[in-house]
């Protein structure tokens, strides 16, 4: 059905999206037609503030990695991780090596599960059920429904065992609480070690699979191919990603690279400087701010080299990485960038807004590989070398990593006593902010002209562009709708069966 | 039915559920997920009819919707913009259950530590005094801004954090940071077989009825606190109470319900899931317990004592700020 | 307050000349109340604004009760109980001496000023203390002014959520 445009000032028409779904947090969208029925302007607002930078001065620095993981509850690891490693910055500690495993083999974990469930249940809807079907039924649940029993169950299970890991962890599936200034709460025994090698070894075999359903999805369906390739998904930035010492991959740790458009190094930077090297702006008609590159200068919300503007997504650390840290990973890479862009080495980019949904399953497989690797260690189960007690006074510290969404600091600044005085955070998405109300303007303009029907479908193709970006969650179950009947027991505190009720 | 596109397949007798979040984080719409394999039971006997986080419902279909057409609303995040109130009244009003989900919605959360600050100073540090920030403008967003094709609206944040009992009635809470996958799987069949109990704001589900320390398996030993330790300054003794060990754990002023998950990670609790207590102001609990177990017999050793505590009121009113009876920083 | 039922808004106080303040003053029964007793029967002066609430031991006064006296409209709390070592239930007392200091640095956090609340001990014979203790409570929070908690909530939503102004867009 055609979604009826309301009235604005002038001959100017108006359509609202509000609130755009399928996403972790709020946002809205507001396209401005103009007499002709072209898009004249469209704007991304982000209608949500809640200060954490504030709020966190007079905490204990010791309790970020607690405090923190709270802005977002879909990827908890990752400030949890971020603020871990600013809180060893500002005690001036250097980890032990089994605390650095432990912390980077949880991460990797995380990265699998956070990747597979924004996969499944946010990319999917649109390419399985189509980018016009039915809303009430373009989910997770119609795609588990469509693509079957099978693949149901295999993303049940990588969510199921990667919430067990984050309980291995840290005590709990959601926000884990063992991130300490120092290591570490609590270490690993040979017993969860053999466990987290199962949960490894699975997520390895699920990433190849979902390497697989995007072939046989995504990339053999010419439309879709169509549409990621010519569609109004492109346009040229910067790219920003971590990359250890031979500039590859890594989602923990390392310095953060930056390439212009065509590849060429723009800076390295170690996390301390980071200050120097991005620079936020703020516009008046949305709360979250617009980061640039500072050596470039902010230009407006434009693309190329000439403008500031920089993407921190998957496709952005595959863009700056001159190649994978893992075998299977670097084959996925290579073959990524040959279809891509014709070269299997990686050094012409790709710009394809779409197709950062293959880069995050290349991730995948290469922080499932990492994770296998790590949780190999010898030194993984040494029960002390969890965590150091600090002994420096504290000061002030950085801590990045990659979050699954983007470069993700943590910058804290304490007085002698470890209480913070200052925080600054940039985080995941708002480096991409820029880049996501461009990929949200020229969607519009390539999706609505002159007189053609505004669907809800064309609708669903402009959050598209957006949701590439961003991830959510996925669902976990390991039965399917029609298998098993409902038993519901109403238990009181005690437990006990209070009354029985079975539906067919 | 047909509302703005979105074709609802109805069967007769399926419970329509919907889900919303305000100033919160999306921990709760993936701890909804934690009920693991019973979610597809679940969609056997429930529709989705709104859920941003995960379905493309918009908020001009559920405007469309008929009042009370939603059987169980699941509100998380507190109450922190007009947007989130605008929210909270329209979801009342679709909904016949409306459910505080999560320490936000109950207590405020932690977003609501924003209490302690006020709104200048949070607006000063985010858009003023970052070491990122360039702005030499001076801007700041605005609830309206003209654009040359016509007026952008942003929602107006307000002074403080409210719970979403402070806006509209509230059937039932079920508190955590997130709520536990399990005790959120026992609040849902209760609904599906219609076995709840009578509504109620104060009405807590999905929790047990005792504090964490109950459900903690670390062992008390009656000892008395000589000294406060920060959890970063001193590895804990295994099995032993972290309180007694001198660690701020807030186990003995939380309800119990999440099966003491932080301390058997060797991590104090942090009291997410909200007060123990028959007063809805978790840090005053928090404060009596403390005053009960400190090893001093003068004065002044007392508060060298408890001076060691950093943070009281972050740390105590860590989840619940938004329940204290001073609710925020004047 | 229960939820979501319509509130009124609480009167204004501390407008008019004529603001005296409001002092809630926790008194143990064995020493305190008696020592308050005294310098009524010694016919001591002392202000008016003191109201005072028996309890049996100063270690029974949840610190609930005083976030709540200051949360309905108090100016100021008063707690008194035996001096140390003088407890009739032994060591009640030493709870409140571990307790006050804490209390008053979370006050001090939502920005109730130290004026406004006082711990001290006074024993059943220290009549004057008392008075003398009221006085100087009295006068502080004179200087301080009007706390006027109830409105100041109100005004920022709790309980109604109505007609907020939001302040964003304040010069």
């Amino acid at each position: 059905m055609t979604i009826p445009a309301t009235t604005s000032a002038g001959p100017t028409r108006r359509i609202s999206i509000d609130p755009i779904t399928r996403l972790e947090g709020h946002g809205k969208i507001d396209i401005f037609l103009d007499a002709d029925g072209e898009v004249a302007d469209c704007f991304f607002q982000v209608p949500e503030l809640r200060g954490f930078e504030k709020f966190c001065e007079g905490r204990p620095v010791e309790e970020m990695p607690r405090i923190t993981p709270r802005i977002c509850g879909v990827c908890p690891e990752a400030h949890l991780m971020a603020s871990a490693k600013a809180c060893d910055a500002v005690y001036k500690i250097s980890l032990p090596l089994t605390a650095r495993l432990i912390r980077e083999l949880q991460y990797d974990i995380f990265y699998v599960t956070d990747h597979a469930t924004h996969f499944y249940a946010l990319a999917a809807p649109d390419f399985v059920m189509g980018p016009s079907s039915n809303p009430a039924e373009r989910n997770l649940i119609g795609v588990i429904r469509k693509l079957g029993v099978g693949v149901g169950q295999q993303v049940i299970q990588a969510r199921k065992w990667g919430h067990e890991a984050a309980a291995i962890f840290g005590g709990r599936p959601v926000n884990p609480e063992n991130a300490i200034p120092g290591g570490v709460s609590k270490p690993i025994t040979a017993s969860e070690r053999d466990r987290l090698e199962e949960i490894a070894r699975y997520l390895l075999e699920f990433s190849k699979f979902t390497l697989k359903v995007l072939h046989d999805l995504v990339l053999a369906n010419a439309e879709y191919v169509d549409l990621i390739l010519h569609g109004p998904y492109y346009h040229e930035t910067y790219s920003m990603g971590l990359v250890d010492d031979k500039n590859r991959t890594n989602f923990y740790d390392g310095k953060v690279r930056v390439v212009d458009p065509e590849g060429h190094e723009l800076c390295k930077y170690a996390p301390r400087d980071y200050a120097k090297y991005i620079a936020e702006r703020v516009e008046p008609w949305s709360y979250l701010k617009f980061p640039y590159l500072t050596q470039v200068g902010w230009k407006g919300f434009v693309d190329g080299k000439q403008s500031g503007v920089y993407r921190a997504t998957p496709q952005a650390r595959l863009n700056v990485a001159d190649a994978m840290s893992t075998p299977l990973a670097q084959e996925a890479y290579e073959e990524y960038f040959e279809t891509l862009t014709g070269d299997r080495s990686g050094h012409r980019m790709v710009h394809h807004t779409l197709a950062i949904h293959w880069a995050r399953v290349v991730e995948m497989v290469n922080a499932a590989e990492r994770a296998l690797e790590l949780v190999r260690h010898p030194e993984l189960t040494h029960p002390e070398n969890y965590r150091v007690i600090p002994h420096d006074t504290p000061t002030e510290g950085v801590g990045i990593v990659e979050a699954p969404r983007g470069t993700l600091v943590h910058h804290y600044v304490t007085d002698e006593n470890g209480i913070i005085r200052k925080a600054n955070l940039v985080v995941g998405t708002t480096n991409n902010h820029a880049a996501i109300c461009m990929s949200i303007k020229k969607a519009a303009q390539g999706l609505i002209r002159k007189g053609s029907d505004i669907t809800e479908g064309v609708l669903n193709m402009i959050e598209m562009s957006f949701r590439a970006y961003d991830p959510c969650f996925g669902c976990a179950t390991h039965s399917l709708p029609g298998q098993m009947p409902m038993v519901v027991r109403v238990r009181d505190c005690g437990g006990t069966v209070l009354s029985t009720t079975t539906r067919a | 039915m047909t509302t703005n596109g979105a074709e609802i397949d109805r069967q007769p007798g399926k419970l329509r559920v919907g889900m919303h979040w305000a100033s919160s984080c999306g921990g709760c719409d993936i701890s909804l997920l934690e009920i693991g394999e019973h979610l597809l039971e679940l969609i056997e006997v429930a529709d989705i009819v709104f859920w941003p986080c995960a379905a493309d419902f918009k908020y001009r279909t559920v405007a469309d919707y008929p009042d009370g057409y939603i059987d169980v609303c699941l509100f998380n995040g507190g109450i922190r913009s007009s947007e989130h109130e605008r929210l909270a009244r329209l979801l009342r009003r679709k909904s016949r259950t409306l459910v505080a989900y999560g320490a936000c919605a109950m207590d405020g959360g932690i977003p609501a530590l924003a209490n302690l600050k006020s709104p200048r100073e949070i607006y000063d540090a985010v858009y003023h005094s970052n070491p990122t920030l360039h702005n030499p403008g001076h801007v700041e967003p605005k609830t309206q801004w003209a654009t040359p094709l016509g007026e952008l609206d942003l929602p107006g944040m307000y002074p403080q954090v409210l719970r979403l009992g402070d806006i509209v009635d509230v059937d039932y809470q079920i508190p955590g940071c997130p709520p536990v996958g399990a005790q959120v799987w026992k609040v849902l069949q209760a609904v599906v077989a219609g076995e709840v109990p009578a509504r109620n704001s104060a009405v807590r589900v999905g929790c047990d009825n005792r504090s964490v320390c109950d459900e903690c398996p670390r062992e008390k030993r009656k000892t008395r606190i000589k000294a406060f330790k920060r959890p970063h300054m001193a590895v804990p003794e295994p099995n032993w109470c972290l309180l007694e060990q001198g660690f701020v754990c807030l186990g003995a002023s939380t309800r119990s319900g999440c099966g003491a998950q932080c301390p058997k990670a060797e991590m104090t609790c942090r009291g997410c899931y909200g007060s123990a207590g028959l007063s809805s102001d978790q840090g005053t609990a928090m404060l009596s317990a403390l005053g009960s177990v400190i090893d001093a017999v003068t004065e002044d050793r007392a508060r060298e004592v408890v001076d060691e505590i950093v943070d009281p009121t972050g740390t105590f009113y860590r989840f619940s700020l938004a329940s204290s009876a001073l609710k925020a920083r004047r | 307050m229960s939820q979501g039922e319509s509130v009124q808004p609480p009167a204004e106080t501390g407008t008019s000349q004529a603001w005296e303040p409001r002092i809630i003053a926790f008194l143990c029964y064995w020493c305190s109340y008696t020592g308050a007793d005294n310098a009524g029967t010694a016919r001591l002066k002392y202000p008016a604004n003191v109201d005072i609430i028996r309890v049996m031991c100063s270690g029974r006064i949840d610190p609930d009760l005083i976030m709540t006296a200051f949360a309905r409209g108090a100016d100021g709390v008063m707690v008194c109980g035996c001096h140390i070592g003088d407890c009739h239930y032994i060591a009640g007392n030493h709870k409140t001496m571990a307790r006050m200091p804490l209390v008053s640095r979370v006050l001090q956090d939502f920005g109730i000023e130290p004026e406004r609340f006082v711990h001290e001990w006074v024993s059943a014979a220290e009549g004057d203390k008392f008075a003398k203790l009221v006085r100087q409570v009295t006068e502080q929070v004179c200087q301080v002014g009007p706390l006027d908690w109830p409105r100041r909530m109100y005004e920022r939503g709790v309980g109604h959520g109505q007609d907020l102004q939001p302040w964003g867009d304040r010069a």
